[in-house]
């Protein structure tokens, strides 16, 4: 008999938890891009023990958030690549920048350290196109009058895997040199002629630490965490410029948002003597006619808290937050384009 | 005294109906394969179907995999997985054909268990930790030490010289074929040795008698007898080799290039799916990785179809020895 009460009892706890659970603010949901997963799962641990609220975030990579929006199975989605304006008024969704981030080269050659060598796009693209072989190559020597440069050959390594990292570095090379824009192009992969691939940030940078005589490209926080012999970089203003937060946000503010309709900007080669040239930012997808209002005002609460309270966990995760101006910029399109949901 | 007891009836409709759902139970879960396979088929070909549709044979034969241009051609991809696949059987087939004699024949008995035991446990180490040894590891040694040595005595050689070509970059496709086998050779050996254990020791104690030696009675006793089951090992290697992800990723250097030389960076099937679904935007990008899929599903049952034959044929020859 007392067994049978237990199991009542314990049946009974069961269901006040479960129904209990039901009332609380559901969390909000959304998928995407990998590069901003930790800093957006530092800010919904935060925004959680604030507001009891979660996010649910599935780091799929841009294509998938892209898709999973698209069938609305997620309340935001989030990708590297920014969406065409056109693409976005066919799918009735409005676009955002969230965080920026950046790519730097690194550079294994005997006798070079970190931050003494500069490149600029144009010889970056000759060597991912393999038209310059050595690093004694006249056009490396030209940039860098100071260094005793070796006759090693180049070894050019690339990101395997689909990549924002990709897509920022591929549109960089095809903005500052018009042969690599007209045979290989910018997408989150793409063909490169010559070179090796490795998978993810850390397969990148380990065959070019244990290749003599390679170069490759990383993210921006991997490099400064690993103290990777990085290259400085000549922007489009001519100015040699050290990767940074400060010469990301430089590009984000220098860039012209306010004539980039659905936010579709790259921030590669953005004006400014301070910017730097291959940087770009993260960004959001919601409904501007939300399915699911209440929802959504709830992902766009989470997102304005985030801009007020998160510039400081995202510099301790070498996250750059976007500058002021454009946060405006953000706010204002959230309140002209997003309907049926309450302003915040 | 009635020894037999009368089963009553009640108690035989309850055993015969306990019988029939056992049998219905066991029946649908074999149906649940079988449809699930074919669900596998269908998705397969439907999501892959606007890639064949637009590409037509040129997909098989094109080398070209440009997601920019939106061109794609599996020719890199199919090579790479068959040639690191090939590559891997021939490292592997030797070592594990090694490691179960010995283990059944040669080894003193106190060395069997430890020796069985650390090959089970090499099979159940996840892929991911091959690959990633793979890359930290053994790349840099083949890179320092063993590829400039082959670059130099192989390299020139006429023929075989141009499958040892190129810069050491230390990771490539003889790279991916060195882990493949490491990692198929515990899938091998425990099969082989497994069959040569159920040799049965009057056999292999009558050649004894007759005066032959070990390498006699393993050659003309052993193999023959466990024949299907070494084949049957071989293809479980061969099934794992192909459709490996994770380890091949790490270290083929997935460039979708077929170049002339092992040395050289290349890609598997596998690997493109893993490398480029997640970022893959675009309906015909998308298809284009699933046709991948389904080619690997074509290959891989092409594979055991061949070793059913194979095995058919052994067996029907025994037969008419007899």
């Amino acid at each position: 008999m007392s067994v049978f009460k237990a199991k009542r009892l314990a049946l009974a706890a069961v269901a006040a938890l479960a129904f209990g659970g039901a009332t609380q603010a559901a969390d909000i949901s959304g998928a995407g891009a990998t590069f901003p997963y930790p800093i957006y799962s530092k800010w919904a641990d935060a925004y959680k023990q604030q507001t009891g609220i979660g996010l649910n975030y599935q780091s799929i990579g841009s294509g998938g958030g892209i898709k999973q929006i698209k069938a609305k199975t997620v309340t935001f989605g989030a990708s590297d690549m920014p969406l065409e304006a056109k693409d976005l008024q066919e799918a009735g969704l409005v676009q955002f920048p969230m965080i920026i981030g950046g790519v730097v080269p690194v550079v294994n050659v005997k006798g070079v350290q970190g931050g003494q060598m500069v490149l600029d796009g144009p010889t970056v693209a000759q060597i991912y196109l393999g038209d310059i072989t050595k690093w004694n190559d006249e056009r490396i020597k030209k940039l860098n009058p100071k260094l005793a440069l070796p006759a090693t050959a180049i070894a050019p390594i690339y990101r395997s895997d689909g990549s924002g990292t990709n897509f920022l570095f591929s549109t960089f090379l095809s903005n500052s040199y018009p042969k690599f824009k007209e045979t290989i192009g910018a997408n989150t992969s793409v063909q490169w002629p010559i070179g090796i691939g490795a998978k993810g940030n850390e397969g990148v940078a380990n065959m070019t630490a244990q290749t003599d005589g390679a170069i490759g490209y990383v993210e921006y926080a991997y490099a400064k965490q690993n103290k990777m012999a990085y290259a400085n970089l000549i922007n489009s203003a001519g100015k040699t410029v050290t990767p940074s937060a400060a010469s990301f946000q430089a590009a984000a503010a220098n860039a012209d948002w306010a004539n980039a309709p659905g936010f579709h900007l790259i921030l590669t080669n953005q004006p400014g003597e301070k910017s730097w040239p291959i940087t770009g930012a993260s960004f959001i997808l919601l409904y501007s006619t939300p399915p699911d209002p209440a929802a959504t005002a709830a992902a766009l609460k989470f997102f304005d808290w985030a801009f007020k309270n998160g510039a400081q966990m995202a510099a301790e995760l070498d996250y750059v937050p976007l500058p002021d101006s454009l946060v405006a910029q953000v706010r204002n399109t959230w309140k002209t384009q997003i309907k049926g949901v309450p302003a915040s | 005294m009635n020894t037999v007891a009368a089963i009553e009836p009640a108690h035989a409709a309850a055993q015969r109906l306990r019988e029939r759902a056992f049998r219905g139970a066991t029946f649908a879960a074999a149906l649940l394969v079988l449809a699930l396979l074919g669900g596998v088929a269908i998705s397969l070909l439907v999501g892959a179907w606007p890639a064949l549709a637009h590409f037509k044979l040129g997909f098989l034969t094109h080398e070209v995999w440009n997601p920019v241009t939106e061109k794609f051609g599996a020719a890199a991809a199919i090579y790479g997985t068959l040639v690191t696949s090939f590559l891997a059987l021939l490292l592997a087939i030797p070592v594990s054909f090694g490691i179960a004699i010995f283990l059944t024949e040669l080894a003193p008995v106190w060395l069997k268990r430890p020796v069985g035991v650390a090959i089970e446990l090499l099979a159940a180490v996840p892929s991911i930790i091959y690959g990633i040894w793979g890359l930290f590891v053994l790349a840099p040694i083949l890179q320092r030490h063993v590829q400039p040595w082959l670059i130099e005595w192989l390299g020139p050689l006429p023929l075989v010289g141009r499958l040892f070509q190129g810069p050491p970059y230390g990771i490539g496709v003889l790279t991916a074929s060195f882990v493949l086998s490491i990692m198929v050779i515990p899938f091998i050996s425990a099969v082989m040795r497994d069959v040569f254990e159920t040799v049965p020791d009057v056999l292999k104690e009558s050649g004894y008698g007759l005066g032959a030696t070990t390498w006699e009675v393993v050659w003309q006793v052993v193999v023959p007898y466990a024949r299907g089951g070494i084949i049957g090992g071989i293809m479980l290697g061969l099934g794992r080799a192909l459709g490996e992800t994770m380890a091949v990723t790490f270290v083929i250097g997935n460039a979708h290039r077929i170049g002339s030389s092992l040395l050289a960076p290349g890609t598997t099937i596998s690997a493109s799916i893993a490398n480029e679904f997640a970022e893959a935007v675009g309906d015909l990008y998308t298809s284009a990785l699933i046709a991948l899929g389904a080619l690997l599903f074509l290959i891989t049952f092409a594979v055991i179809a061949a070793a059913r034959l194979m095995l058919m044929r052994l067996e029907r020859k025994a037969l008419s020895n007899v």
